[in-house]
C-alpha cells in the first residue's frame, strides 16, 4: 500500500510548525500506524533529515502516550483505539492521511506531534487521591465493597490519561479526565472521607490550567479510547456544587 | 568485590522482624535534612517515593517519561500474588516463599524470598485503602484467581489492567507527597551517570530531554528503581522505552551486575507477522487456564487448525507432562513450545508459532462464558491479527518479557556501592532463574513500600550525610564525560539509524542467548556483538542537535549501552555451565530434554565487575544455602 501523508512539523515549543507532506510506499495493511510512521522515519534518517517526534511506549494502548489526531480525529476516527492501536487496514491504499498533535491551550506543543500534558499531572497532584500513608491499615476484607459499585468505579479508572478528550473537545475541556479520577474515588467507601475537597481541589485545577468548559457536545466520550462516559461529568457537578455549598472557608 | 549479603540471623521466619528491631532510626526531626534521589518512577520508584516521603525524607524523583504514569509497569495484566488464603484453600506465608524458592530454580536467596512473602499480604491492604478497585465477590470480599500454575488462588486483579491499577495508586500517593512539596518531581528527565567517590554514591548526573541541559544532582543516598533490561532482545512485550542504560551505568561505576542471563521467555506472545513489528504483544498467561496447546503432530501440516483433526493433533504439553498440562511454568512452556517448532511442526508466520485453542472450553462452558473471562483479550488479538480467537485457534510464539537479573544486592537492597540502592525489576530479585507469574508486581511493591523506606534509614543512620555538593569535582568530571559521549555520538553523522543497531543486535541475542543457549553459540556471539557496536561507533546516524528534544539522540545512547550489555550476558551465560529455570544449555539436559541443574558447581549468583573497558569483567559468586526448602528438581511430569 501507499500513501500521502500530511504531517505537522514544528522544531521546539517557540517555534511557527507547517504541514509537510511525504509519500510512504510499501506499507502492509498488518502494519500498525506507529510502524508505518517508524518506515518513514527511517527513511528520513537515511536521507540525514531529522525524523518525527512523536510519542509512544506500550504499543499496546494503556500507557496513553501515543497522541496523534488522525484526519481530524484524536486517535483516529476508529472507535475505542489508541493511535498505537491503529493498523493501516483501517485506510484505503492511496489515501491522504492528516497527523496532528493533540491541541489545547493547556496542552503545548513541545516538538512535532509532542505535546506537553503536564496539567494533566497537576490535576491529580491537586486531589486525585485517597490521603492515606503506607502502612496502618486495616486488613483488606475489612473493608466490602459491593461488586457493583468496585466494577463501577474500574470502568471510571480504567482512563490512560491520554488528552483525547481534551483534543477533541470545541473548549479544550478536561472534564471527562478530572470527572474519571473524582468517579473512581467517589464511589469507593475509601474515598468518601474527601469526597468533597477532592471535587473542588481538582476542578479548581482544571480552571486554573486554562481547560475550558463542558457544553455538552460530548466528543470527548466518542474520542475516548477507553470508552469513559459523560455521565461522571454530572457526578462530578453534583460533588462539586454539594462540596462548594457546605464549604466552611 | 566484597559481597556481605547481610542476612540477619536468627529463625527464617524470625528474621526481617528482628533485623527491623535492630535497625538504627533516624531522628524525626533530622530525616528532612537527607535528601534522596530515587530515578525511576514505575511500580517500585513510585511507592518507594510516595513512602520516603511520607516518613519526612527530602525526595527527588527522576523519569525520562512524561509522567510518572507511563511507566512500564502499567502494562502488567494479570495480577499480583499475597499470602492472605482468602479463599481457605491452603496457601500460607510459607507456601508462597515455598513456590517462589523452587519456581526460581533455587537460584535465589531463601531470606529475602521469605521477606518478600510477609509483607506480600500489606501491599493489599494498603493498595485497596488507596481505592485500588481490586475484583470482588458478590458479597463485597475481594476475589482471587490462580494463575501461572500456582496449586493456590492466590492473585488479585483488577480485570486484565492490575499493573496500571496499582501504578495508578503508586502515582496517586506520589502526586500527594508532589503537591505536599515533600517530592520534587523531574518529569523528561534521563538519569546518564551515577557518580561516585570515596566509596559512596553521591547523586546522579542527568539530561533534561527538553532542553538537553545535562545537570549534576547530588544526594545522600541514590535508588534505582529503573526496570529490566528485555529490550535486549529489540522485540520483547516491554514497552518501547525499556533498557538498561541506568544499571549498567552504575555497573560501570562499580556496582555487581548479578545473573544477566537470567531472562524470562513467555509462552504466549503474538508471534511477529513481519520485519516491520516493532514489539511483541502479550497474551495473558491466564489463557492457559482454559485454551489447549498443540501442533499438528504431522511436520509441515499446512491445512488450516479448523481443518486438522483430532488425531493429527499433538497435544504437546498434556503429553509431556500430564500433572500439570497446559499449566507448566513459563520456562517449561516456551522451550516445548520451541522443541516443537525446531522439529517442524510449527504453525504461522515462518513456522514460528503453536495453537493455543479454545474449542473445547466454548464447548464445555459455552462462548458467553469464555468471553466473560477473556473477552478483552480475544478482543485484543483480533485486533492485532485480524484473526478471530473464538472461531480458530489462536497462534502464539514466545516472547522475551522480564528480567531476573540486574544489579546485585544485599538484604538491604542496598548495591556493592555504598548509598546505591537497586528495588524493583532493576535489582536481581528474588525470583532466581524463573519468574512466577504475578510476582513481579508483588515485589516492586514489596521493595518500594515495605522494605526499603526501612532499610534506607538504617543507611542514613548510619553514614550521615554525604557532605559532597553537586559542583564538587567528581561531578564535574562525570559530567563533561556524559557531554563528550553526547557530542561523539552526535558527530558520527553515520547513514543507519539506531533501531537498525538495536534489531540487529536483537536479533543475534535471540539467536544466541535466547530460549536456548550453547558454548558455540555463545561464543559467536562475543565475537560479532564488538562487530556491531564497531558499526554504531562509526555509522549511526543522528540528526539534530543535542540542544532540544532529539529522540533519536536518546534512542542511540541507550543502544550504545545495549551493545556493551549484551556481551556481559552472553559472558554470564556462557560461564554458567548448568541449565536453570529461564538460563537453558542445550549441553546440560537430562534424557528427556529437561534442565539439568548442576548444583554443587553453580549454586551461586553471578555477580559481575567491570575492570575497565578493554579487561574482562571479574566473576564473584555469591553462594546460595537452602536450609528450608531443600534442593530437588523440579519436575512438572
Ligand atoms: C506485558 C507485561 C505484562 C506483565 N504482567 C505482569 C503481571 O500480571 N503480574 C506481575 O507481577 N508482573 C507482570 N509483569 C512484570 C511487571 O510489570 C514488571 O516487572 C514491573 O512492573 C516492573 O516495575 P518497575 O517499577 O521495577 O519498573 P518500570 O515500571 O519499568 O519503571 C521503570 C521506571 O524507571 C524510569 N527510568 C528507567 N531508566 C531511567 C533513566 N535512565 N533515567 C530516568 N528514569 C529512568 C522509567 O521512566 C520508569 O519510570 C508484566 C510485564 C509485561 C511486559
Ligand atoms: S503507546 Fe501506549 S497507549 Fe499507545
Amino acid at each position: 500500500m501507499r500513501f500521502k501523508l500530511h504531517v505537522w512539523r514544528q522544531s521546539g515549543p517557540n517555534a511557527k510548525g507547517a504541514m509537510e507532506a511525504h509519500d510512504v510506499d510499501g506499507i502492509t495493511p498488518e502494519m500498525s500506524f506507529l510502524e508505518m510512521i517508524d518506515l518513514l522515519n527511517e527513511k528520513l534518517l537515511a536521507d540525514g533529515k531529522e525524523p518525527i517526534a512523536f510519542e509512544h511506549d506500550c504499543r499496546e494502548g494503556i500507557c496513553g502516550a501515543c497522541s496523534m489526531v488522525i484526519d481530524g480525529v484524536p486517535h483516529s476516527p476508529e472507535r475505542a483505539v489508541t493511535t498505537c492501536q491503529v493498523h493501516m487496514r483501517s485506510f484505503q491504499d492511496g489515501d491522504d492521511i492528516h497527523v496532528e498533535p493533540f491541541r489545547a491551550k493547556a496542552f503545548p506543543v513541545l516538538k512535532d506531534l509532542v505535546v506537553d500534558r503536564d496539567a494533566f499531572d497537576r490535576i491529580i497532584q491537586a486531589g486525585g487521591y485517597v490521603s492515606v500513608n503506607t502502612g496502618g491499615t486495616p486488613d483488606a476484607n475489612e473493608i466490602q465493597i459491593p461488586k457493583v459499585a468496585a466494577e463501577s468505579a474500574m470502568d471510571a479508572a480504567a482512563c490512560i490519561g491520554c488528552g483525547a478528550c481534551v483534543a477533541a473537545c470545541p473548549n479544550a475541556s478536561a472534564m471527562l479526565f478530572t470527572a474519571a479520577k473524582i468517579a473512581h474515588l467517589g464511589q469507593l467507601p475509601q474515598g468518601q472521607v474527601e469526597r468533597g475537597a477532592r471535587a473542588r481541589a481538582m476542578v479548581e485545577q482544571m480552571d486554573a490550567e486554562g481547560f475550558g468548559n463542558c457544553t455538552n457536545h460530548y466528543e470527548c466520550m466518542d474520542a475516548c479510547p477507553k470508552e469513559i462516559h459523560v455521565e461522571w461529568i454530572a457526578r462530578m457537578n453534583r460533588d462539586y456544587l454539594k462540596a462548594s455549598l457546605t464549604a466552611k472557608d | 568485590m566484597q559481597l556481605d549479603a547481610k542476612i540477619p540471623d536468627g529463625p527464617i521466619a524470625e528474621k526481617w522482624d528482628r533485623h527491623r528491631r535492630e535497625m538504627k532510626l533516624v531522628n524525626p526531626a533530622n530525616k528532612r535534612k537527607f535528601k534522596v534521589i530515587i530515578v525511576g518512577t514505575g511500580l517500585a520508584g513510585a511507592s518507594a517515593a510516595a513512602s520516603m516521603a511520607e516518613l519526612g525524607y527530602d525526595v527527588e524523583a527522576f523519569t525520562f517519561h512524561d509522567s510518572p504514569r507511563r511507566a512500564h509497569s502499567i502494562a502488567a495484566q494479570g495480577g499480583i500474588n499475597a499470602a492472605k488464603n482468602y479463599p481457605n484453600d491452603g496457601d500460607s506465608i510459607w507456601r508462597l516463599f515455598y513456590d517462589t524458592v523452587k519456581g526460581g530454580d533455587f537460584r535465589a536467596r531463601e531470606a529475602n524470598v521469605h521477606r518478600l512473602a510477609q509483607v506480600s499480604n500489606n501491599i493489599i491492604d494498603q493498595c485497596v485503602a488507596q481505592g485500588v478497585p481490586f475484583a470482588r465477590e458478590y458479597g463485597g470480599l475481594l476475589a482471587n484467581r490462580s494463575f501461572g500454575g500456582a496449586q493456590v488462588s492466590r492473585t488479585f486483579y483488577a480485570r486484565g489492567q492490575t499493573g496500571q491499577q496499582l501504578l495508578l495508586g503508586a502515582y496517586q500517593a506520589l502526586s500527594r507527597q508532589i503537591h505536599l512539596g515533600k517530592v520534587t518531581m523531574r518529569t523528561r528527565e534521563e538519569m546518564l551517570d551515577v557518580v561516585v567517590s570515596d566509596g559512596r554514591a553521591r547523586g546522579i548526573v542527568t539530561r533534561n530531554l527538553v532542553t538537553g541541559e545535562v545537570v549534576s544532582r547530588a544526594a545522600d543516598a541514590v535508588v534505582l528503581a529503573t526496570g529490566g533490561y528485555s529490550n535486549v532482545f529489540f522485540l520483547s512485550t516491554n514497552a518501547k522505552a525499556c533498557n538498561v542504560t541506568a544499571t549498567y551505568r552504575a555497573y560501570k561505576r562499580g556496582a555487581g551486575f548479578a545473573n544477566p542471563c537470567f531472562t524470562q521467555i513467555h509462552p504466549t506472545g503474538i508471534p511477529p507477522s513481519g520485519d516491520h513489528v516493532s514489539k511483541t504483544t502479550l497474551m495473558s498467561e491466564s489463557l492457559r487456564n482454559d485454551g489447549r496447546v498443540w501442533t499438528p503432530t504431522k511436520a509441515g501440516d499446512t491445512r488450516p487448525a479448523n481443518q486438522i483433526p483430532e488425531a493429527d493433533r499433538d497435544y504437546y504439553l498434556e503429553r509431556r507432562y500430564p500433572s500439570f498440562g497446559n499449566l507448566v511454568p513459563r520456562d517449561v512452556a516456551s522451550r516445548a513450545a520451541k522443541e516443537r517448532c525446531d522439529a517442524g511442526h510449527g504453525v504461522g508466520p515462518g513456522g514460528r508459532g503453536v495453537f493455543l485453542d479454545f474449542r473445547d472450553a466454548i464447548q464445555r462452558v459455552g462462548r458467553d462464558a469464555v468471553a466473560a473471562r477473556y473477552g478483552n483479550l480475544f478482543d485484543m488479538y483480533h485486533h492485532i491479527t485480524d484473526s478471530n480467537p473464538y472461531e480458530t485457534p489462536m497462534v502464539i510464539y514466545p516472547a522475551p518479557h522480564y528480567t531476573m537479573g540486574g544489579l546485585w544486592v544485599d538484604y538491604n537492597l542496598m548495591s556493592s556501592i555504598p548509598g546505591l540502592h537497586v528495588i524493583g525489576e532493576a535489582n536481581f530479585s528474588d525470583h532466581g532463574s524463573n519468574r512466577l507469574g504475578a510476582s513481579a508486581l508483588m515485589q516492586g511493591l514489596a521493595d518500594g513500600y515495605f522494605v526499603l523506606p526501612y532499610t534506607i534509614g538504617d543507611f542514613l543512620a548510619r553514614a550521615g550525610n554525604s557532605g559532597v555538593a553537586a559542583d564538587a569535582a567528581c561531578f564535574t568530571e562525570v559530567e563533561a564525560e556524559v557531554n563528550a559521549r553526547t557530542a561523539t555520538l552526535l558527530a558520527v553523522n553515520g547513514k543507519r539509524s539506531p533501531d537498525s543497531f538495536h534489531a540487529e543486535l536483537g536479533r543475534l541475542m535471540w539467536d544466541k542467548c535466547g530460549m536456548s543457549r550453547t558454548r558455540e553459540g555463545l561464543e559467536e556471539a562475543l565475537r560479532r556483538i564488538p562487530e556491531i557496536r564497531a558499526a554504531f561507533w562509526s555509522d549511526v546516524s543522528i540528526p539534530g542537535s543535542g540542544a532540544d528534544l532529539n529522540q533519536t539522540l536518546e534512542k542511540a545512547g541507550r543502544v550504545a549501552d545495549f551493545l556493551e550489555f549484551a556481551e556481559l550476558m552472553c559472558r554470564d551465560a556462557l560461564d554458567r555451565e548448568e541449565s536453570c529455570g529461564g538460563h537453558f544449555r542445550e549441553e546440560y539436559k537430562t534424557e528427556e530434554g529437561e534442565a539439568l541443574r548442576r548444583d554443587d558447581d553453580f549454586c551461586f549468583g553471578s555477580v559481575w565487575e567491570y575492570q575497565g573497558d578493554d579487561a574482562p569483567p571479574a566473576l564473584n559468586k555469591e553462594h546460595f544455602t537452602f536450609e528450608h526448602v531443600p534442593l530437588s528438581t523440579r519436575s512438572y511430569k
